[in-house]
């Protein structure tokens, strides 16, 4: 594997700027007016919550599937143009949730492996806001070591049979799709990630039981999903068969390396510098603005990432470095918020005041950012074996 | 990165590379002035990176002047370059002429004051301000003064050091008296140039950007020598506990490269002040972080002189603090943001350009 250099964090040249300040701007007035005109409303979700009339208004914009070739409903648009409306989504605290995945790393894996047919019916329908998809991947015995899933799929005429139970399916409850691993040969120890292969599956398909996981915040986002005998017609391949893991190595950066990974407290930041105001002791404005400081540098290191995507590079090491970051200081955001507003100050607010949704949200939520989506001790062996440590 | 700067940093590499060995640095350090390797960077015109062609300058533009900086700090280049490029561009926004190097600047910390006054139809200087850099050896000192509450600049020529100290890498930062120091006409640029404010800035990205070259160069080290080290049987890099450690490394000094960077290349057309801050902010900060874990990597030999790493430790230690350390930076963010509130919050991190 290529070493990881430190020159890839230098954000790409400002020939492509004025251009992208004006999407910026694009995306930064459009956000305002649906939010002035209550097309979507801010919570202390932010980001994370399932609109599909939002993610409706959000295709409208052409904004879904940007990259994507026209005739699969894309605007051929650059990695970069992607970037700022994503960010700008996120940053506007805008519920994408629902068309987020799909837009993010199915879309780009179908472009690279599907088949004509996948490619055209599929991508139109995610482009349009239409067609949610999960990821089933992780299993109960199944978390970081994901080379060990069970769940099976067995050849039989015309399609496979498949068998097993997957967890923490984030949304699959409300998704159209699911994108499936499952084992289609045995694992061998020469190589333990062969035999795994990749299906689309629709989600009303008979046999499946999907079960609510509630988390911590007593949320429904997480759930159990049961595939007892389930038929899947041959076209549900995704790729190669037994070639789940080499198309999927490609997609961590896009899946890792976005403004998603830093921006699941950026409310409570807000709500912060709104409190500690125009009069804020020495003490408060360090405390936020080292915060500010991260942020802002995570803004730069992702943006260059979008820059190494749009060059045609596959930085897994630079994305798993910033995920790394970026999911530690959403966790510190939090812990910043209980020095800065301590018990005393927060019992003085206003029971209505926003602030407490914001602060409880970003405290519960925080132990789940260095786990999903790769670990931060596995980001972290991924980054040692770029610096070829491993 | 575009080629002129390469044609900068070429030369710069390979001057650093010859004369800034462990040994050289080290005899530098112990006193004297380094004048073979200032000859070579005033022989490769480096020393005139900051000035304009219409200054006699090679006409790079700042960003390439402070990207030269960064490779300075990646070899723990011990000269007073980072202030001689200062001192000009003091001097430039004034429209003072160009002078002689090696120069220096000053104040360096936050709050310093050096008051400029007309005495009997002279100009005379007050104030004693410390940690000024390589006074000592300094051609002049251009100061970032006040003149009835507003900004002035003003050369002082052979200044006087009153107490001689130096920073944990043994560089010169001295304190300098200037009370009653009488300066010419000439040498004096009222209602011209920097305010106190951007001087400290421009001195900070100065420092930040040495620091982000250092942390690089400290990344490199500790890479190296967990692959060679050999313990338990096999080199330490194979034990999970040292890739984590070096992981957490290398995240530190990629932020800090990243943060340096988006301000570096603000310099070629808009200096952000914001950009400047978050870059001394956060390399201050990474300085910090970098230097516990590359030391413990390297074990008992990192904490030895015989080792390179303390060239790099060392420097950090010291540049993390001048022209404001990270919590002085960070607060500057903080009360730049408080004052105009959360909505604008994200217009500050993604500014878009009109």
């Amino acid at each position: 594997m290529e070493h990881v250099k430190l020159t890839n964090f230098i954000p790409p040249g400002s020939e492509v700027a004025p251009r992208l300040a004006a999407l910026r701007r694009q995306a930064r007035d459009f956000l305002a007016q649906e939010l002035a005109a209550g097309g979507y409303t801010r919570t202390a979700a932010g980001w994370d919550r399932y609109d599909p009339a939002f993610s409706r208004k959000v295709a409208a914009q052409g904004w879904i599937g940007m990259t994507w070739p026209k005739q699969y409903g894309g605007q051929e648009s650059s990695y970069l143009e992607r970037y700022v409306v994503a960010e700008e989504l996120l940053a506007a605290g805008a519920p994408v949730r629902a068309h987020w995945l799909a837009d993010r790393q199915i879309g780009p894996l179908l472009l690279a492996v599907g088949t004509e047919k996948q490619k055209s019916e599929i991508l139109p329908l995610i482009a349009k806001g239409e067609c949610y998809i999960c990821v089933g991947l992780s299993e109960p015995d199944s978390g970081s070591d994901l080379s060990s899933i069970r769940t099976k799929a067995t050849k039989v005429d015309g399609g496979w049979l498949i068998e097993g139970t997957k967890v923490w399916t984030s949304y699959a409850h409300m998704a159209h799709k699911m994108n499936l691993f499952a084992r289609t040969s045995a694992r061998t120890e020469a190589d333990r990630h062969a035999g795994v292969t990749q299906f689309m599956v629709d989600l009303k398909a008979e046999g499946i039981t999907i079960r609510p996981i509630y988390n911590l915040a007593d949320d429904h986002d997480f759930n159990e999903v049961i595939f007892d005998q389930v038929f899947l017609p041959d076209e549900a391949v995704i790729g190669k068969v037994d070639g789940a893991w080499s198309q999927v190595t490609g997609e961590l950066a896009h899946e890792r390396s976005g403004s998603e990974r830093w921006m699941n407290a950026y409310g409570l930041l807000v709500a912060l510098v709104d409190r500690i105001g125009k009069g804020a002791s020495e003490y408060d404005a360090e405390q936020v603005g080292r915060l500010v400081a991260h942020l802002s540098t995570l803004h730069q290191m992702s943006f260059s990432i979008a820059g190494l995507l749009e060059r045609g590079e596959s930085p897994m090491v630079e994305a798993a470095l910033v995920k790394d970051l970026g999911t530690h200081l959403d966790q510190e955001i939090p812990a910043v918020a209980r020095r800065v507003v301590p018990e005393p100050a927060r019992a003085g607010l206003d029971p209505a005041d926003g602030f407490h949704d914001m602060f409880a949200r970003a405290l519960l939520y925080a132990p789940s950012h260095t786990i999903r989506g790769g670990t931060a001790e596995i980001l972290r062996g991924i980054i040692a074996r770029g610096l070829g440590l491993r | 990165m575009t080629t002129e700067r390469e044609l900068l940093l070429d030369p710069a590499r390979r001057i650093f590379g010859d004369y800034c060995t462990r040994q050289a640095i080290e005899t530098a350090e112990r006193g004297g002035w380094p004048e073979t390797v200032w000859k070579a960077l005033e022989d490769a015109g480096l020393t005139l990176a900051a000035t304009s062609e219409e200054r006699g300058g090679p006409g790079c533009d700042l960003a390439d002047a402070f990207s030269l900086l960064k490779v300075a700090g990646a070899y723990s280049l011990h000269a007073p370059l980072a202030e001689t490029l200062l001192a000009e561009m003091l001097l430039s926004a004034a429209g003072l002429p160009p002078v002689e190097g090696p120069a220096t600047i000053g104040p360096t910390l936050a709050g310093a004051q050096v008051q400029l006054q007309r005495v009997n139809r002279q100009w005379q200087l007050g104030g004693v301000v410390h940690r000024i850099p390589w006074a000592r050896h300094a051609s002049c000192v251009v100061v970032a003064a006040t003149h009835e509450g507003r900004p002035a600049t003003v050369v002082v020529r052979k200044p006087v050091v009153r107490s001689r100290m130096e920073n944990f890498a043994n560089e010169p930062r001295d304190t300098v008296d200037f009370n009653g120091v009488v300066v010419d006409e000439g040498d004096v640029a009222v209602e011209r140039g920097m305010a106190a404010g951007e001087v400290h800035a421009f001195g900070a990205l100065a420092r930040a950007c040495a620091i982000a070259g250092a942390l690089e160069a400290m990344l490199d080290m500790s890479v190296t020598y967990a692959k060679e080290r050999i313990q338990f049987g096999k080199p330490i890099a194979k034990f999970q506990a040292v890739q984590q450690l070096a992981a957490v490394l290398a995240g530190e000094a990629a932020a800090a490269a990243a943060a340096v960077q988006t301000a570096i290349e603000g310099m070629a057309c808009q200096p952000s002040a914001f950009d400047i801050a978050v870059a001394k902010a956060r390399a201050s900060e990474a300085a910090g972080t970098v230097s516990a874990i590359a030391h413990q990597i390297h074990g008992a030999m990192g904490f030895t002189k015989e080792h390179a790493l303390h060239l790099s430790t060392r420097r950090v230690w010291s540049w993390r603090e001048e022209f404001g350390d990270e919590r002085e930076w960070a607060a500057w963010i903080g009360r730049h943001v408080a004052k105009l509130g959360g909505e604008a919050l994200w217009g500050v991190i993604a500014p878009i350009p009109s």
